[in-house]
C-alpha cells in the first residue's frame, strides 16, 4: 500500500473511532493508530520523501532507514570554542617558534575574526601526556577524561565554515549558518519519534555563565511541525515553564479542573467529530503527566552518594555536572536527544584567557563528562547511546594580544569527541600539521559529522528531508558523507 | 450519463494510489470532460519530480545535453532518435527508459534515489505522448485566465460567483454542500477572522436578535469598518515583512520599528489598495516627493536582521539583509522560492542563478550596512492615533521653529553682548552674599553661620546628603546665582566635591536652570549635569581647579527672578564616597556674568575685545565661543526641545534610503559574497524572464521600478499569490496548498478556475482588499458548517473540494486577545510603542543577554499580543508556544501545533490564570440579582463570553456539577493551600465563590473550542 494512502486511510479510521464514542481508552486509540502509521512506513517505499506526520502524536515511533546503532543521543555543546592546543593536541613545533610570526604559507587566504595579521605563534604553556591504548594527547587540564581515552573515538581534524559564534553554533546544529532550519535533535526526533511517555523528545541543559550566542534558534524546528523543537529545561526547580498549578491551586484542584475541560472536550468532539480535539484532550493529558513527572524528573536525592560524587553533582545546584546526571535521567525515561551547552569557552585573553579561566572550566567539565561516559557504560546505556562532545570550532595557533593570554576563532583542525553506539572506540582520526594550523590527514567537515551521526541513528543523510519552499531540505545541506572510519 | 459517471469512477479509482486522492481525481474529471490530459495537471508533475533535476532549466547540471521541460529540448533529434515523439509513444526513448530493466539505462537512474515511476504515471505519459505531447507554460507564469463562472445545478444555495466554482466541482462528484453554520458560531467565525476578537455577548445578542435577511451582511460591515480590522489583518501581513521589535541573532537589542507596525494597521483600515501598499513598502522612499507617511511605509525592508556581535563583518551581514530582501519579495509578491536561485541556476523553476542577482541588484544599493541607516523619527501618533502619544508633532515642529529662530538671532544678542563686554568687560561679575536664613540637612549635620554669606558645616553627617540652605537678599532682581564650596585643607591639599543635583527655589518651587558654568568642565563630569534633573550625573569639581582654596560654580534660571521679600533656597545634594567637610558660600548677581567661567575662554574673548580687531577670524571665533556658553536665550529654547522630545518619546525608525550611485552587483558564486564572479561583470537590475519584461524606461532601474512592476495588471503573479493566501486565512488552506511555492514543485491549484478569477476581480476592484474580504465571507462556501461529515471523510478527507468549513485553531496572539475579550479585560488602544505583559520568570535563562523586561500595569497590561514587545532571541513564551516563528525570515504561513506545552501555558500561566480571576469578576457583575437561578444564569453568560453560544442541557449540568464540586472540595478542605490575594476577587463574597467561579472560566478557557474558530 501506498504511504500516503495508508495516512489517508489511518486518518479516516481515526475519524470513524472518534465518531464511534469512546469506548476505547485515548491512549490505547493513540497506541493503535501510531503502530498502523509505523506499519504503513515500514511496507512503504523506502524513498518517501517526508516522513509520516500523525498530527495526533508527532512523537510516534518511527523506524529509521536501516537499523540504527545508536537509539539516543546527549551532545554535549562546549559554547564558545575550546582550544584544543591546551587542551587535546601538543605542538612541540609552536612552543619551538613561539613568539615568531606565523609562515606567510599558512596564513593566506584565512580569515579571523578579531586577528589584525601581525600575531605572533604562541606555543602552549600546558603538559601533555599520551593515555590509554590509543595513545590519545591529553593536557594536565583533563585528568578525568584522559582516563576514558579508550572508550571514546577523537576526532582531530574537524573543519567547519564559519568563525563567528552564532552563525558557527547555528552551522554545526542545523547545517546553516542563518537562523530557521531545524537542529539536529529536531532532524533526530522528526525522524525517530521519542518513546518518553510524559516527556518531550529533545531538551536542552545549560550552564555556564550565559547562554549559548544564537540561543533558542539552536534548538529551533527550523520549519519543520513545532512538535520538535527542543525544550529547554531549567536545571533546577521547574524544568519547564508554567509547570506548577497557578499559586493556590492544590492537586486535586487541578485533576477536577483537567477532568472538567476533558469533559466539555469530549462534548464537543461529538458535536463537531473533529479528530483535532482528540489531539487536544490527548495533550492535555500528557501536560498533566507532565506535571507530576517533572519532578521525580528533577530529584536527584534519588541517586547514590556515590553517583552524586562520580559526576561532581550537587543536589540544588545547577551546574554542567547535574545536567550531565539529568542527561542519563532523561534518556533512561526515553528521551531522545538531550543537548547540554556549557557557556564559556571563548578564551580570547583579557579576562576570558588561557590561564585561570580555562582551568576553571576545564575543570567544570572534565569529570562530569568522564563520569557520564563511565555511569552509562555501567548501566548499559552507552552501547546505544550516541555520546557527542564539541565546540562550534576552535582557536589558532597564534596568539591575540589582549590583557593576558588567548587565542582567536579558528575554523580547521580543532578535536571533537565522540562515544557509544556504532563508534569506533579507542581511535584517534585526522592529524594536522606541526603548527595546527590545519587538517593533513581525513579532515571531518561539520557536514561530515552530522551524516555520519545519522548514520549511527539508522538514516541516509540525503533521504532524511522535508520539503519546504520548493525545495527538499536536509540537515547537511547538499553536502556531506558518512566517515566509515569512525564507526566499529 | 451513466456511462459517463462509470468512466469518472473508473479514473479515480486507477488514481486513487498517487499522492492526493482528492485532487488527482478533481484533475482527471476534469480531464474526462474534455478528453485529452493537460501537461500541467498531469504531466508536469511527473517530469518535475523526477526528471528536472537532470534534464532541467540548470544549465550546469543538464545531463546528456537533454531538457525536458521544453517541446523543442524534449522532441530535439538525439541522432536518430528523441526523448519524445508526439504521437508516437513507442518512439519515445523517454518511455524506453523508464521502462528499461537495465540499472544503467533505467531513468530515473538509482544514484538518484528516486522512486521509480509507477505504471499509473507511466501510463499518463503514453497517453499524453499519443494526444500529441503538447506542452503548457507553468500554470502560475500564464496570464489570469477569464473563464466565467460555471453555471450549477443547485444555484438556489449559491451567494456570489465563488460558490458557482465550488458547488460545480461538487457537484461533478455527486457531493452536497454544507448547511451554513448556526448564526452563533457564525458571527464568532467572522468576528474572528476580520478583527482577531470574538463578539462581546452584547454584539451576539445583538445579532441573534437581528432577524434582517441581510443581518450578516451588516455585521461584516461593521467588523471590516473597525479598527481592529487593520490590527488582525495587519499581523499577517506583518509575519510577511518578518516584523519583530528586536535586531535579531546574538545581541539582539531592541529597535523602534513600531511606527510601521502602525503604518500596517493603518493602510489597511483606511483600505488602501494593494497596489499602492506594495509601492509605498517597496520604494515609499523613492517616491518623487515622498511624504513622511511613505518613508515610514518602506521600512518594510529594514525589518531585516542586524548583528552586533563583536568581530562580525559588516559587508558580510549587509549582504544577508540584501538577500534577504530579494527573497522576501520574491515569497511575499511572487510566491516564489526564490532563494534557491543565490547560489545555483534554480533546478525546477526557470530563474537562474544570474536573474537572481539581477533580482538582487534591485536591492544591492540601499545605504544602510548593518547596523548603520538611514533612519527616521516618529513620534506616538503620528502615524495612528494613539493614547499614549503625550505631543503632537505639530508641537515638537513648533519647538524646532522656535529653536532654528533663537538660533538665527544669535548674531544679533552676540553684538548687544559684545557692547555690554567692551564697556564692562574687567569689571567681572556683581556678586553680592545672600543673607543666610536657615539650613537644613537630610542627615540632620550641625552647622555655623559665618560671615559673608558662609556656612561652616561641623562634624559628623553623612557621604550623601542634601544641604537646603534659605536666604533673603536685597536684590531686586536675580539673574545668576553662584555656589562656593570651601573644603576643609588636609596635609595642604582639598578634597574634590561632587555636586549629584543643584536647584534654586522660590516658594519652595524649583526653577528651571538653565546655564551652569564652573572653571572645572570635563566631558564626563560637567557643571550642567548638576541641572539635569538626575543625581546620578554629577559634576566634579577637581583640586586642580579650585581657587583661592574654594570650587566656583554659578546657575542661572530661565527667567530672571524678583525675589520682592518671597522664600527663596538653593537645595545641594551632594555625591559621592566621604563626608564632605567644609563650608558653602552662596551669592546672587543682578546681571548673568558676561563671560564664561572656563578661564581660558574669557581671557581669550577678553583678548578678542582688547585687540579691537573683531574680523579677524581667531578672534571672532573666541567671542563666539564665550558667548555660546552664556547665551541663555539659546541654551533656553534647546533645552526645552530637550524636554519636549523626553516626553514625547519619539521612535527612531530605520528606513530605506538610495546611494546617489549604485553599487554594483556581481553573481556570488556558490552564493558566497566574497566570491563575486567578475569575469561575468556587473549585472544590472532586472526581473526574471519568465514573467512580463520590466519596462525599463530611459533613466535609472530602481526598486521603484521593481515595484511598479510587481503591480501590473498583466504581472499574473502578485495577485494570485495574494488572493490565495488572503484565502488562506479564511480555510485554513490556499487553494494552491504551496502558499509560498508557485513554481513548478509546488502544488496546482484545486480550483485554477476560481484562483483566476478571483484575481482579475481584486484586480478590477482597483486592488481593494476589504472588498476582497467581504467577497468572501459572504459567500455560502465561507458561510458553511464546519462539522465533520462522515460521507467526506472517505471521499475528500483534506476537505480540498470544500464542501464544509475547517476548523482553524486561533494564531498565538489571537489566543490571548479572545481571552482578554471573554474576560472583559481587554484594553483596545490602538498602536503606538511596545507593551510589556506578564510573563513566566526565566524566559531569558537561554539567552545571551538578559532583556528588560517591566512588566507592564493598569490598562497596558491588558492589551492585545500585537503590541507584547518581540525580542527574536527570546519572543514571549506565548507565541512561541502556539506557533508563532521569531521572525528571522519571512513567514508567509504559520504551522499549527497542538502540544502539551499549549495545554501548560492556558492552564497554568499566571497572565491566563488572572484572566480567569477577571472572567469570574465579570460574570457576577454581569447580573447581581439572580435569585435561584443564579448559578444556570451566570454558567448560560459564561457560555456567551467564552463561546459565543448557549449552553447546551448537558454542559450545562457539567458544569452546575462541576462548581459545586469546587465548592464542596474548599469547603471540606480547610487545610488547603493558601491561595494568594487574587488580581480579582468577587466584592462581598465568600473566597470560595471567587475560587469557584475562577475555576469554571479557567476551565471554558481550556477547551478545544475556546482556541479554535469552527
Amino acid at each position: 500500500m501506498d504511504l500516503e494512502q495508508s495516512l489517508l486511510l489511518a486518518g479516516t479510521r481515526r475519524h470513524l473511532f472518534a465518531q464511534a464514542g469512546f469506548g476505547i481508552g485515548a491512549l490505547a486509540l493513540q497506541q493503535l493508530l501510531s503502530e498502523q502509521s509505523q506499519g504503513a512506513l515500514e511496507s512503504s517505499s523506502p524513498h518517501a520523501a517526508s516522513r509520516s506526520e500523525d498530527a495526533s502524536n508527532p512523537m510516534a515511533l518511527k523506524p529509521p532507514h536501516f537499523n540504527p546503532r545508536a537509539k539516543r543521543v546527549i551532545y554535549l555543546f562546549m559554547a564558545g570554542g575550546p582550544s584544543q592546543f591546551e587542551l587535546f593536541s601538543d605542538k612541540p613545533k609552536l612552543r619551538e617558534f613561539d613568539g615568531q610570526a606565523p609562515p606567510p604559507s599558512l596564513m593566506e587566504g584565512k580569515r579571523f575574526a578579531f586577528l589584525k595579521g601581525t600575531e605572533k605563534l604562541l606555543g602552549s604553556r600546558r603538559k601533555f601526556q599520551k593515555h590509554g591504548e590509543v595513545g590519545m594527547e591529553f593536557s594536565e587540564l583533563l585528568p578525568n577524561m584522559a582516563k576514558i581515552a579508550d572508550e571514546a573515538c577523537w576526532v582531530r581534524s574537524m573543519a567547519t565554515d564559519v568563525f563567528n559564534h552564532g552563525p558557527a553554533k547555528l552551522f554545526m546544529n542545523t547545517g546553516f549558518q542563518a537562523p530557521g532550519r531545524p537542529s539536529f535533535g529536531s532532524w533526530a526526533t522528526y525522524g525517530l519519534g521519542s518513546a518518553a511517555k510524559n516527556l518531550p523528545g529533545f531538551v536542552v541543559l545549560q550552564s555556564g555563565p550565559r547562554g549559548p550566542r544564537s540561543g533558542a534558534a539552536l534548538w529551533s524546528n527550523g520549519f519543520l511541525p513545532s512538535s520538535f523543537q527542543g525544550v529547554p529545561f531549567r536545571s533546577q526547580g521547574d524544568p519547564i515553564l508554567d509547570l506548577n498549578n497557578p499559586q493556590g491551586i492544590s492537586k486535586s484542584d487541578q485533576r477536577s479542573m483537567f477532568d472538567f475541560v476533558r469533559a466539555l472536550n469530549e462534548e464537543r468532539l461529538g458535536a463537531t467529530g473533529d479528530p483535532e480535539i482528540q489531539t487536544r484532550i490527548n495533550a492535555y493529558e500528557m501536560a498533566y503527566q507532565m506535571q507530576s513527572s517533572s519532578p521525580e524528573l528533577m530529584d536527584l536525592s534519588q541517586e547514590s552518594q556515590e553517583t552524586l560524587d562520580l559526576y561532581g553533582a550537587k543536589i540544588g545546584k545547577a551546574s554542567f555536572a547535574n545536567n550531565c546526571l539529568l542527561a542519563r535521567r532523561l534518556v533512561e525515561r526515553g528521551v531522545r536527544f538531550v543537548q547540554l551547552y556549557h557557556t564559556n569557552w571563548d578564551h580570547h585573553g583579557g579576562g576570558e584567557n588561557l590561564e585561570g579561566a580555562l582551568e576553571q572550566v576545564a575543570a567544570e567539565v572534565d569529570r562530569s563528562t568522564a563520569a557520564l561516559l563511565t555511569d552509562l557504560k555501567r548501566r548499559g546505556l552507552l552501547e546505544d547511546t550516541l555520546v557527542i562532545w564539541s565546540g562550534e570550532f576552535g582557536r589558532t595557533p597564534m596568539g591575540e594580544v589582549r590583557g593576558s593570554i588567548g587565542r582567536d576563532h579558528h575554523v580547521d583542525g580543532f578535536t571533537t569527541m565522540l562515544a557509544g553506539g556504532g563508534v569506533k572506540a579507542g581511535y584517534i582520526h585526522g592529524e594536522t600539521d606541526e603548527l595546527g594550523f590545519g587538517s593533513i590527514r581525513d579532515k571531518v567537515h561539520v557536514h561530515d559529522l552530522n551524516a555520519t551521526m545519522l548514520h549511527l541513528l539508522g538514516f541516509d543523510h540525503e533521504r532524511l528531508t522535508y520539503r519546504f519552499q520548493g525545495r527538499d531540505f536536509r540537515l547537511t545541506d547538499v553536502h556531506g558523507g558518512v566517515v566509515k572510519a569512525l564507526l566499529s | 450519463m451513466l456511462k459517463r459517471l462509470f468512466r469518472r469512477r473508473f479514473l479515480i479509482g486507477t488514481f486513487a494510489t498517487l499522492a492526493s486522492v482528492a485532487l488527482i481525481s478533481l484533475h482527471h474529471a476534469a480531464a474526462a470532460e474534455t478528453g485529452k490530459l493537460r501537461f500541467n495537471e498531469s504531466i508536469r508533475p511527473i517530469l518535475s519530480n523526477n526528471c528536472f533535476q537532470c534534464h532541467g532549466p540548470d544549465e550546469k547540471k543538464r545531463e546528456a545535453e537533454l531538457r525536458l521541460d521544453t517541446f523543442n529540448g524534449a522532441t530535439r533529434d538525439l541522432g536518430g532518435y528523441s526523448a519524445i515523439k508526439p504521437g508516437a509513444p513507442e518512439k519515445s526513448a523517454l518511455l524506453e527508459r523508464i521502462l528499461s530493466h537495465d540499472r544503467d539505462e533505467i531513468m530515473p537512474p538509482p544514484k538518484s534515489k528516486k522512486p521509480p515511476i509507477t505504471p499509473n504515471e507511466v501510463a499518463l505519459l503514453r497517453q499524453w505522448i499519443t494526444e500529441g505531447a503538447q506542452y503548457e507554460g507553468h500554470w502560475a507564469f500564464q496570464p489570469l485566465s477569464q473563464d466565467p463562472p460555471p453555471v450549477v445545478a443547485k444555484s438556489t444555495w449559491v451567494r456570489n460567483p465563488i460558490d458557482q466554482f465550488i458547488l460545480s466541482e461538487l457537484e461533478k462528484r455527486t457531493l452536497l454542500p454544507s448547511p451554513e453554520a448556526p448564526k452563533p458560531v457564525l458571527l464568532r467565525r467572522v468576528a474572528l477572522d476580520l478583527t482577531g476578537l470574538p463578539p462581546t455577548p452584547e454584539e451576539a445578542l445583538a445579532f441573534e436578535n437581528d432577524t434582517r435577511p441581510d443581518a450578516y451582511e451588516r455585521a461584516v460591515e461593521r467588523l471590516l469598518a473597525s479598527p481592529h480590522y487593520g490590527e488582525r489583518w495587519g499581523r499577517h501581513w506583518l509575519d510577511q515583512a518578518r516584523y519583530a521589535d528586536s535586531d535579531g541573532y546574538s545581541i539582539d537589542a531592541a529597535r523602534d520599528m513600531w511606527p510601521f507596525r502602525d503604518w500596517v494597521t493603518r493602510a489597511l483600515n483606511e483600505d488602501m489598495p494593494f497596489d499602492q501598499f506594495t509601492i509605498e513598502q517597496i520604494a515609499g522612499d523613492l517616491l518623487p516627493g515622498a511624504n513622511k507617511l511613505q518613508l515610514v511605509a518602506s521600512a518594510f525592508h529594514r525589518n531585516t536582521m542586524i548583528n552586533q556581535e563583536g568581530g562580525s563583518n559588516p559587508e558580510q551581514f549587509r549582504d544577508e539583509t540584501v538577500v534577504d530582501r530579494t527573497n522576501t519579495t520574491g515569497a511575499v509578491w511572487l510566491g516564489l522560492t526564490v532563494g534557491c536561485a543565490q547560489c545555483h541556476s534554480h533546478k525546477y523553476d526557470p530563474i537562474s542563478h544570474q536573474e537572481y542577482y539581477k533580482l538582487f541588484a534591485f536591492f544591492n544599493s540601499a545605504t544602510d550596512i548593518n547596523s548603520k541607516g538611514q533612519t527616521l523619527e516618529i513620534l506616538p501618533g503620528e502615524v495612528l492615533k494613539t493614547a499614549n502619544a503625550k505631543v503632537t508633532p505639530i508641537q515638537l515642529e513648533d519647538m524646532k521653529v522656535r529653536v532654528a529662530r533663537v538660533q538665527s538671532e544669535a548674531p544679533k544678542r552676540q553684538s548687544a553682548w559684545l557692547e555690554k563686554l567692551k564697556a564692562n568687560g574687567n569689571a567681572g561679575t556683581p556678586w553680592q552674599n545672600v543673607r543666610l536664613e536657615n539650613l537644613a540637612t537630610e542627615s540632620g549635620r550641625d552647622h555655623v553661620f559665618q560671615p559673608e554669606g558662609v556656612i561652616q558645616l561641623s562634624n559628623g553627617g553623612k557621604p550623601k546628603d542634601v544641604f537646603t540652605i534659605s536666604f533673603g537678599t536685597n536684590l531686586e532682581q536675580v539673574e545668576a546665582v553662584r555656589l562656593r564650596v570651601i573644603p576643609a585643607m588636609t596635609k595642604g591639599k582639598i578634597a574634590p566635591f561632587t555636586l549629584g543635583e543643584f536647584e534654586l527655589l522660590l516658594d519652595g518651587v524649583p526653577q528651571t536652570l538653565v546655564l551652569a558654568q564652573s572653571a572645572s568642565e570635563s566631558a564626563k563630569n560637567p557643571p550642567k549635569a548638576a541641572i539635569d534633573g538626575n543625581a546620578t550625573t554629577t559634576w566634579i569639581a577637581e583640586a586642580s581647579s579650585a581657587k583661592d582654596g574654594a570650587y566656583e560654580i554659578w546657575f542661572a534660571p530661565e527667567a530672571a527672578i524678583q525675589p520682592n521679600g518671597r522664600a527663596l533656597s538653593v537645595r545641594i545634594r551632594q555625591e559621592g564616597s566621604v563626608v564632605f567637610d567644609g563650608a558653602f558660600q552662596v551669592s546672587a548677581s543682578p546681571t548673568i556674568p558676561l563671560l564664561p567661567a572656563d578661564p581660558k575662554l574669557a581671557a581669550a574673548a577678553l583678548q578678542a575685545v582688547a585687540t579691537g580687531k573683531p574680523s579677524q577670524s581667531a578672534e571672532q571665533s573666541a567671542l563666539r565661543n564665550a558667548f555660546a556658553l552664556i547665551d541663555l536665550a539659546q541654551t533656553s529654547a534647546e533645552n526645552a526641545l530637550e524636554r519636549l522630545r523626553k516626553t514625547a518619546k519619539p521612535a527612531t525608525l530605520m528606513v530605506m534610503k538610495e546611494l546617489p550611485e549604485p553599487r554594483p552587483t556581481f553573481l556570488h558564486m556558490r552564493g558566497d559574497f566574497l566570491s563575486p564572479d567578475k569575469e561575468l561583470g556587473a549585472l544590472q537590475p532586472d526581473t526574471p524572464e519568465v514573467l512580463p519584461p520590466l519596462q525599463k524606461g530611459t533613466g535609472k532601474v530602481s526598486r521603484l521600478e521593481l515595484a511598479r512592476w510587481l503591480v501590473r495588471a498583466d504581472n499574473p503573479l502578485p495577485s494570485r499569490v495574494t488572493v490565495n493566501r488572503i484565502w488562506m486565512r479564511y480555510f485554513g488552506l490556499g487553494l494552491v496548498e504551496t502558499e509560498n511555492d508557485f513554481g513548478t514543485q509546488g502544488t496546482s491549484p484545486t480550483h485554477p478556475a476560481l484562483l483566476d478569477w478571483l484575481s482579475s476581480e481584486f484586480i478590477r476592484k482597483k486592488w481593494s482588499m476589504k472588498e476582497l474580504h467581504k467577497l468572501i465571507v459572504t459567500s455560502a462556501t465561507y458561510r458553511q458548517s464546519s462539522d465533520a461529515r462522515s460521507d467526506l471523510a472517505e471521499r475528500d478527507p483534506r476537505n480540498l473540494l470544500l464542501a464544509r468549513q475547517n476548523r482553524v485553531r486561533l494564531d498565538a496572539e489571537i489566543v490571548r486577545d479572545a481571552a482578554l475579550v471573554s474576560c472583559g479585560l481587554l484594553d483596545r488602544t490602538l498602536g503606538g510603542a511596545p507593551v510589556f505583559p506578564p510573563q513566566p520568570n526565566g524566559v531569558y535563562a537561554f539567552t545571551q543577554n538578559s532583556k528588560p523586561w517591566v512588566t507592564s500595569k493598569g490598562a497596558e497590561r491588558y492589551r492585545r499580543a500585537l503590541y507584547t514587545q518581540f525580542y527574536r532571541s527570546a519572543q514571549h513564551p506565548l507565541t512561541s508556544t502556539f506557533d508563532a516563528p521569531n521572525f528571522s525570515t519571512s513567514c508567509t504561513r504559520r504551522l499549527r501545533s497542538n502540544t502539551p506545552l499549549q495545554a501548560l501555558m492556558l492552564a497554568n500561566d499566571e497572565a491566563f490564570y488572572e484572566m480567569a480571576q477577571g472572567a469570574a469578576l465579570a460574570l457576577w457583575k454581569d447580573e447581581s440579582q439572580l435569585g435561584d437561578q443564579a448559578d444556570v444564569t451566570r454558567v448560560r453568560n459564561a457560555f456567551q463570553r467564552f463561546y459565543s453560544r448557549n449552553a447546551t442541557q448537558t454542559e450545562l449540568e457539567k458544569c452546575l456539577r462541576f462548581l459545586d464540586a469546587c465548592r464542596h472540595q474548599a469547603k471540606s478542605d480547610p487545610a488547603q493551600e493558601v491561595a494568594p490575594d487574587p488580581v480579582f476577587a468577587i466584592p462581598n463574597q465568600s473566597p470560595i465563590e471567587t475560587a469557584a467561579w475562577t475555576a469554571l472560566a479557567r476551565g471554558l478557557m481550556n477547551t478545544d473550542e475556546f482556541i479554535t474558530r469552527e
